[in-house]
C-alpha cells in the first residue's frame, strides 16, 4: 500500500487470509492526505510554466500523487505560480476561501515569496503571505521542477506531523481564511 | 475599473446570461479575464479585462541602469525570454551606436530560432488541452526539454535566461553544444510529422477549429495584428524579412502563411513555422562553425555603466508571437528616461471583442487559445 513500516507506529497480526494492522488514526488520515495532494491548476506568469513542466514528461509529478484539478473545490494545494499583483489579490484570496479543508499554500518563486525582482514595483504584493497563509516558501526565479518536488516533499513531511485537533491542524489561522490587511 | 454585472443597463432577459471567465480559468493561459454576455449559446457582447499581473516593469526601467533594465525583459513574455533580451538588445545598441560582432549576430539568431520553437511548443501542448487532446502536451514538453537542456548548457537557465548582453553575448557555445542542438535538429523534423498526424490532421480536430475565429485581412490590418495571427490571414509580413536584424538577411527561410486566417490556420502557421526555425538552426550552426569567423569573439566592449547620449531609438523583432518592439528614450542619465514596450499580445487580443460576437460559448476557448497569449507581456 505504499507505507514505510519501518517508520510506522503500526502492529501486525498474521491470520489466516492476510494481515490485521492496526494504528494510530493521526497516522492512517496523514497518510492518506499526503499521499494525494492534489493542486489547483492555476498558474500566474513565469513559475506556471515550469509547474506545466512539472506536470509532463520527464518530471512526471503524478508519481506523488500529485494531479492537477481545474476547480478550487476539489483542490487542497495552491501553488501560488508567479507574482501576485494587487489587482489578483482580492480573486486569489476568494480562490482561497473556496478551497475545502485542510487547505495547503506552496509560495512558488521569488514574486510569491517577496515580490523577487519587483520588489520595488507600485502594484505587485511583495509576498503572497501578506494575504494569505503559506505553508512552504520556494526561492528561485523560476524554481526548477525539481525544486517544486522537494517543495511538495516537505509539505508531505508537514502534513505528517498533523494530529487530530479541534481545529484542522494546519497553519493558524487558515479555516477562517483570515488576512492582515494589504 | 474591472467589468461587473451592474453595468447592465435594463434587466436580463430570460434568456440572456452573463459569463465570467476567467482570471482564474485553465485556459486562459494565465489571468485574462473575459466577460461574456450572451443570449442562449450565442455571445453578443465580449470584453477582455487586462490587468491582472501588471507589473509595472516600463516604470520599473526608469530606476534600473540599462543592463539591469536586461533583467525585466525576460519577466515579459517569459515563453519567449531570448526574443525580449534581443529587442531591448537592439533598441539600446541603436540608441548608443554599437555595433555587434558577426559570431554574437548569429549566435542571437540561433537561439531565437531555438526559443521560437519552445515556445511554438508549449503552444501546440496547451491548445491541445484547450480542445480536450491531453496527448500532444506530454509530446511537446518531451521535446521541450531537449532544448531546455540546451540552453541550460548555455547559461543555466531553464526558463528565463538573461543570456543576451548589450553588445553581444554572454558566454560562447560550450564544447558539444553543436553537436547537441544538431541532434535536437535532425530529430525534431520527424516530430513534426508526428504531431501532424496526432493533432493537425485530425477531423475531430479540424471540425472544432477550421470554420471559427476567422479574421479577413482587412480585419487583420485595421487591428495592427502582428505575428502568426496576422500571417494566417495571408497577410506576408514578417519583421525578420521586411527589416532584418541579427544576420537574418543571410539566412535562407520561407514565411508560412494561411489562407482563411481561421483558428486551425493560425494553428498550422505555428506548426510550419517550427520547421522553418529548424532550418535556420542549421543554418547558423554550419555559419558559426567556418574558420572565416574569429570563434572567441561573442561580444562588442562596452562601458561597464552605459550612459547613452541625449535621443531616442526603437528596436523591433519578430518574436514568437509578433512584432515586439522597445520604444527607448535617454536624456543622457544612466537609466532610460522611458522605456515603452509595444507588446504583441496586447495588441492581438483587443480583436477578440470583435470576432467572439456571434461565437457559440463552446468556440471561446478555441478562439482564445489560438492567439497564444502571454499575459506577462499583455499587462507588462
Amino acid at each position: 500500500m505504499g507505507i514505510i513500516l519501518e517508520k510506522t507506529p503500526i502492529i501486525l497480526n498474521k491470520i489466516p487470509g492476510g494481515t490485521i494492522a492496526l494504528t494510530t488514526a493521526d497516522f492512517f488520515i496523514n497518510w492518506a492526505r499526503k499521499s494525494s495532494i492534489w493542486p489547483l491548476t492555476f498558474g500566474l506568469a513565469c513559475c506556471a510554466i515550469e509547474m506545466m513542466a512539472a506536470y509532463a514528461t520527464r518530471f512526471d509529478f503524478d508519481r506523488f500523487g500529485v494531479f492537477p484539478r481545474p476547480t478550487p473545490r476539489q483542490a487542497d494545494l495552491m501553488l501560488v505560480a508567479g507574482t501576485v499583483v494587487k489587482k489578483m489579490a482580492s480573486p486569489l484570496i476568494r480562490i482561497y476561501r473556496q478551497m475545502p479543508e485542510p487547505k495547503f499554500v506552496i509560495a512558488m518563486g521569488s514574486c510569491a515569496d517577496c515580490g523577487g525582482p519587483f520588489y520595488d514595483s507600485y502594484s505587485v504584493v511583495k509576498g503572497v503571505d501578506k494575504i494569505m497563509p503559506v505553508d512552504v516558501y520556494l526561492a528561485g526565479c523560476p524554481p526548477r521542477p525539481e525544486a517544486l518536488m522537494y517543495a511538495v516533499q516537505k509539505l508531505q513531511e508537514k502534513i505528517g506531523k498533523m494530529e487530530i485537533k479541534e481545529n484542522s491542524g494546519a497553519t493558524a489561522g487558515q479555516e477562517s481564511g483570515a488576512r492582515r490587511e494589504l | 475599473m474591472p467589468i461587473e454585472e451592474k453595468t447592465f443597463e435594463k434587466p436580463l432577459e430570460l434568456d440572456q446570461m452573463f459569463v465570467n471567465m476567467g482570471p482564474q480559468h485553465p485556459s486562459t493561459h494565465g489571468v485574462l479575464r473575459i466577460a461574456l454576455h450572451m443570449e442562449g449559446e450565442v455571445i453578443t457582447k465580449a470584453e477582455p479585462d487586462v490587468g491582472y499581473l501588471h507589473r509595472g516593469i516600463e516604470k520599473l526601467f526608469e530606476n534600473r541602469t540599462y543592463t539591469q533594465g536586461l533583467v525585466l525583459t525576460d519577466r515579459l513574455d517569459y515563453l519567449s525570454s531570448m526574443h525580449n533580451n534581443l529587442a531591448y538588445c537592439i533598441a539600446v545598441e541603436k540608441l548608443m551606436g554599437i555595433e555587434v560582432p558577426a559570431r554574437a549576430q548569429y549566435i542571437r539568431a540561433l537561439v531565437s530560432e531555438l526559443n521560437r520553437i519552445a515556445s511554438h511548443l508549449i503552444f501546440f501542448g496547451t491548445y491541445g488541452v484547450d480542445i480536450g487532446a491531453f496527448t500532444p502536451f506530454l509530446h511537446a514538453f518531451r521535446e521541450r526539454e531537449m532544448i531546455m537542456d540546451l540552453f541550460e548548457m548555455l547559461c543555466g537557465a531553464r526558463l528565463l535566461y538573461t543570456y543576451m548582453r548589450i553588445g553581444g553575448v554572454a558566454k560562447n557555445l560550450p564544447e558539444d553544444w553543436t553537436a547537441k542542438c544538431r541532434e535536437f535538429t535532425g530529430f525534431f523534423p520527424k516530430r513534426l510529422k508526428e504531431y501532424d498526424a496526432l493533432l493537425s490532421f485530425n477531423p475531430i480536430f479540424m471540425d472544432r477549429t477550421a470554420n471559427i475565429g476567422i479574421i479577413s485581412k482587412e480585419e487583420a490590418l485595421d487591428w495592427g495584428l502582428s505575428g502568426p495571427v496576422l500571417r494566417a490571414t495571408g497577410v506576408n509580413y514578417d519583421v525578420r524579412k521586411f527589416e532584418p536584424y541579427s544576420f537574418y538577411d543571410k539566412l535562407e527561410f520561407e514565411i508560412p502563411l494561411g489562407q482563411t486566417g481561421s483558428t486551425w490556420d493560425r494553428y498550422y502557421c505555428r506548426m510550419r513555422e517550427m520547421a522553418q526555425s529548424a532550418g535556420i538552426i542549421d543554418q547558423c550552426l554550419e555559419a558559426l562553425s567556418k574558420q572565416d569567423m574569429p570563434p572567441d569573439i561573442i561580444a562588442k566592449g562596452v562601458p561597464k555603466i552605459l550612459k547613452p547620449l541625449k535621443g531616442q531609438a526603437y528596436g523591433h523583432i519578430e518574436a514568437s508571437r509578433g512584432d515586439l518592439g522597445f520604444y527607448a528614450v535617454s536624456e543622457g542619465e544612466f537609466s532610460p528616461y522611458r522605456m515603452h514596450i509595444k507588446a504583441p499580445t496586447f495588441i492581438n487580443t483587443a480583436i477578440l471583442q470583435k470576432i467572439l460576437v456571434g461565437a457559440k460559448i463552446a468556440d471561446v476557448v478555441a478562439i482564445l487559445g489560438s492567439f497564444d497569449i502571454v499575459l506577462g507581456e499583455m499587462d507588462r
